[in-house]
């Protein structure tokens, strides 16, 4: 999927554990990172990490949220929530058609998964993005859903953990989605003066205008090992500046060096970090 | 051809080089030309009339990159007086793609801030041809927080082909700027006006964008991604661009007509470089318009109303 995604990042246009993954047939799985061949029912249970390298693969935003969530008390919010074609942009397809797809591919509306529910006990709302639908871009629905989440979280007072996978903003919503950034930045600052928790989670990838809004503002930021998390991909900053860039640029450990996330956190241990932070802020 | 001029104006150009040397022979001879001038004038005129009135989105997108094009310094020398340059984001160091500080408007003070290009090779480079790091935005942000305290009405000026793409703005974390920024300017308590000049290079261009009244100037252009980039996503190949500027809308009319503009400011014939003079005392007749609108409103209603503004895009 997503060649045009596959253009600006090389790589970046597959997802594991979603409907049609770059999983092939049968019970074998190659991991992206060392190749080594993964025995399917073990990967699960390993959460998607393989256990050679410890590369954590992608995964779906509702495979996230259920190994998130305790499995009482889940409600999922806003899920009725689909975008509508209004300016009925075309490229060289129509936007319909690529929706049409991405809703097939990856079996959700699109691009954000909403839930309210439990980590170990502390109630809260997720979210998180679904990279099989057009590379995790945001438009006016995955505004709108993030929007409802914080929402939530300022009527009943709840902390909110979003995990961000996007290639950014979606052109085919063309001035639509820029607004979306103001429109999740205003919503996390009412959270803020509210002293309402907020805790971002970047996972592979992060990139524009999702890194450059609510992936950005957590009162505290997570990474998953590794992640490729940016404002400007890497092959634009290539043609820039013209030279190689440094090994290491943009990711996840590169972040923390350089003061933009609080930790990185292994995905087999994410469950338990968050209760623990967030019962220390709430 | 002068490289100073789009290819759609050259004509109007050569008319104009006529008309100038004709005046130069008039001036120093017995014969009255003046007959043969006010005709040209007219065909002149006439001319950029029928040129500008049916530029596509792509032409437009060229008029706001135009090389004489007013930038951000040139409206504040123009419209503010008593101008304060105030420099650095107290955390790095300064970023001469965005200019800022304080001035009068019609004696009155404010806060002004605005993306600021170069005129020149050596000025371009110096200016980074519009495009911000990380430390342009802070600064940015502290005068924001600073016409916050001082209860200084924010006047902003978008001209930028976006953030910058680089290494260094990587490392010091350009996305953390830009997205402070626009949770900041969500809920500064003073009034913030944004008019986009030039170019509205995405999110580089919100990072100081987000307002209680936004102005695009005729010729203006605003967008998620510029059309080349979007070209060369989409289309596979930069050279689309055209159609991608179609395909976005990015024209002051069409964004007018999502409500997302408050006022289209009309430039003067043949665009802003041909009359800076009255595109700026256009563009300050509107300030001063929408700012007395906005001095009425208590902070809690300004607060309000900008939340209702920002939150409404929806599908």
């Amino acid at each position: 999927m997503s060649s045009w995604l596959d253009k600006i990042m090389p790589g970046m246009g597959s997802v594991a554990g979603a409907k049609k993954a770059n999983v092939p047939e049968g019970l074998w799985v190659k991991c992206p990172k060392c190749q080594a061949a993964l025995y399917l029912p073990e990967l699960e249970k390993s959460l998607y990490v393989c256990s050679k390298c410890d590369h954590h693969l992608r995964i779906s935003a509702r495979q996230r949220l259920n190994w998130l969530l305790d499995e009482d008390d889940r409600v999922e919010l806003a899920e009725d929530l689909a975008p509508l074609d209004r300016y009925r942009f075309r490229d060289t397809r129509k936007y319909r058609d690529r929706l049409h797809d991405a809703m097939r591919e990856s079996g959700e509306k699109d691009a954000l998964v909403v839930m309210h529910g439990k980590v170990e006990g502390v109630s809260l709302v997720a979210a998180a993005f679904e990279f099989g639908f057009m590379g995790g871009s945001m438009g006016a629905v995955v505004g709108e859903k993030f929007f409802q989440a914080a929402n939530f979280c300022l009527l009943h007072k709840t902390p909110l953990v979003c995990f961000s996978a996007s290639g950014g903003a979606r052109m085919q919503e063309a001035i639509v989605s820029l607004m979306q950034m103001s429109k999740t930045a205003a919503v996390l600052e009412q959270m803020r003066r509210k002293r309402l928790p907020y805790i971002s989670v970047l996972t592979d990838p992060v990139f524009g205008g999702v890194s450059a809004s609510l992936a950005m503002l957590g009162d505290i930021n997570l990474a998953e090992p590794n992640a490729l998390v940016g404002f400007a991909g890497p092959r634009v900053i290539e043609q820039t500046v013209r030279e190689t860039l440094p090994a290491g640029f943009q990711r996840s450990e590169f972040l923390l060096t350089h003061g933009f996330v609080d930790m990185i956190v292994h995905r087999k241990n994410m469950r338990a970090k968050l209760s623990s932070l967030l019962r220390k802020l709430s | 051809m002068s490289r100073d001029y789009l290819d759609f104006e050259q004509p109007i150009i050569e008319l104009e080089e006529k008309i100038e040397e004709l005046r130069l022979v008039g001036n120093g001879s017995e014969l009255n030309l003046t007959e043969e001038i006010n005709r040209l004038l007219t065909k002149s005129r006439n001319l950029t009339e029928s040129i500008f009135s049916s530029l596509k989105p792509w032409d437009i997108a060229r008029v706001a990159r135009h090389p004489k094009r007013p930038y951000t310094l040139d409206y504040i020398s123009h419209i503010f007086t008593d101008f304060d340059e105030l420099h650095g984001d107290r955390q790095f160091g300064d970023d001469p793609a965005i200019v800022g500080g304080i001035a009068r408007l019609d004696g009155m003070p404010v806060m002004v801030i605005g993306h600021q290009k170069g005129r020149d090779t050596k000025q371009k480079i110096y200016r980074n041809f519009g495009m911000p790091k990380p430390e342009g935005y802070r600064k940015a942000r502290r005068l924001m927080e600073m016409a916050e305290r001082f209860r200084l009405p924010l006047f902003t000026f978008i001209d930028t082909p976006g953030a910058y793409p680089g290494i260094d703005a990587e490392e010091r974390g350009q996305s953390e700027a830009i997205a402070r920024n626009l949770a900041v300017m969500s809920h500064l308590a003073v009034p913030v006006i944004t008019t986009v000049i030039g170019e509205g290079g995405s999110g580089g261009a919100l990072a100081i964008g987000v307002c209680d009244r936004l102005l695009m100037l005729e010729y203006a252009t605003y967008s998620v991604i510029s059309p080349e980039g979007c070209a060369s996503i989409l289309w596979k190949s930069a050279e689309f661009a055209a159609e991608a500027a179609e395909a976005m809308g990015i024209t002051a009319d069409r964004l007018s007509a999502l409500g997302l503009v408050d006022q289209i400011i009309p430039e003067p014939l043949g665009g802003a470089h041909r009359d800076v003079a009255f595109m700026a005392a256009n563009l300050k007749a509107a300030l001063l318009d929408h700012y007395q609108q906005l001095a009425v409103l208590s902070v809690e209603q300004l607060l309000d109303e900008r939340y209702q503004r920002l939150t409404q895009y929806t599908n």
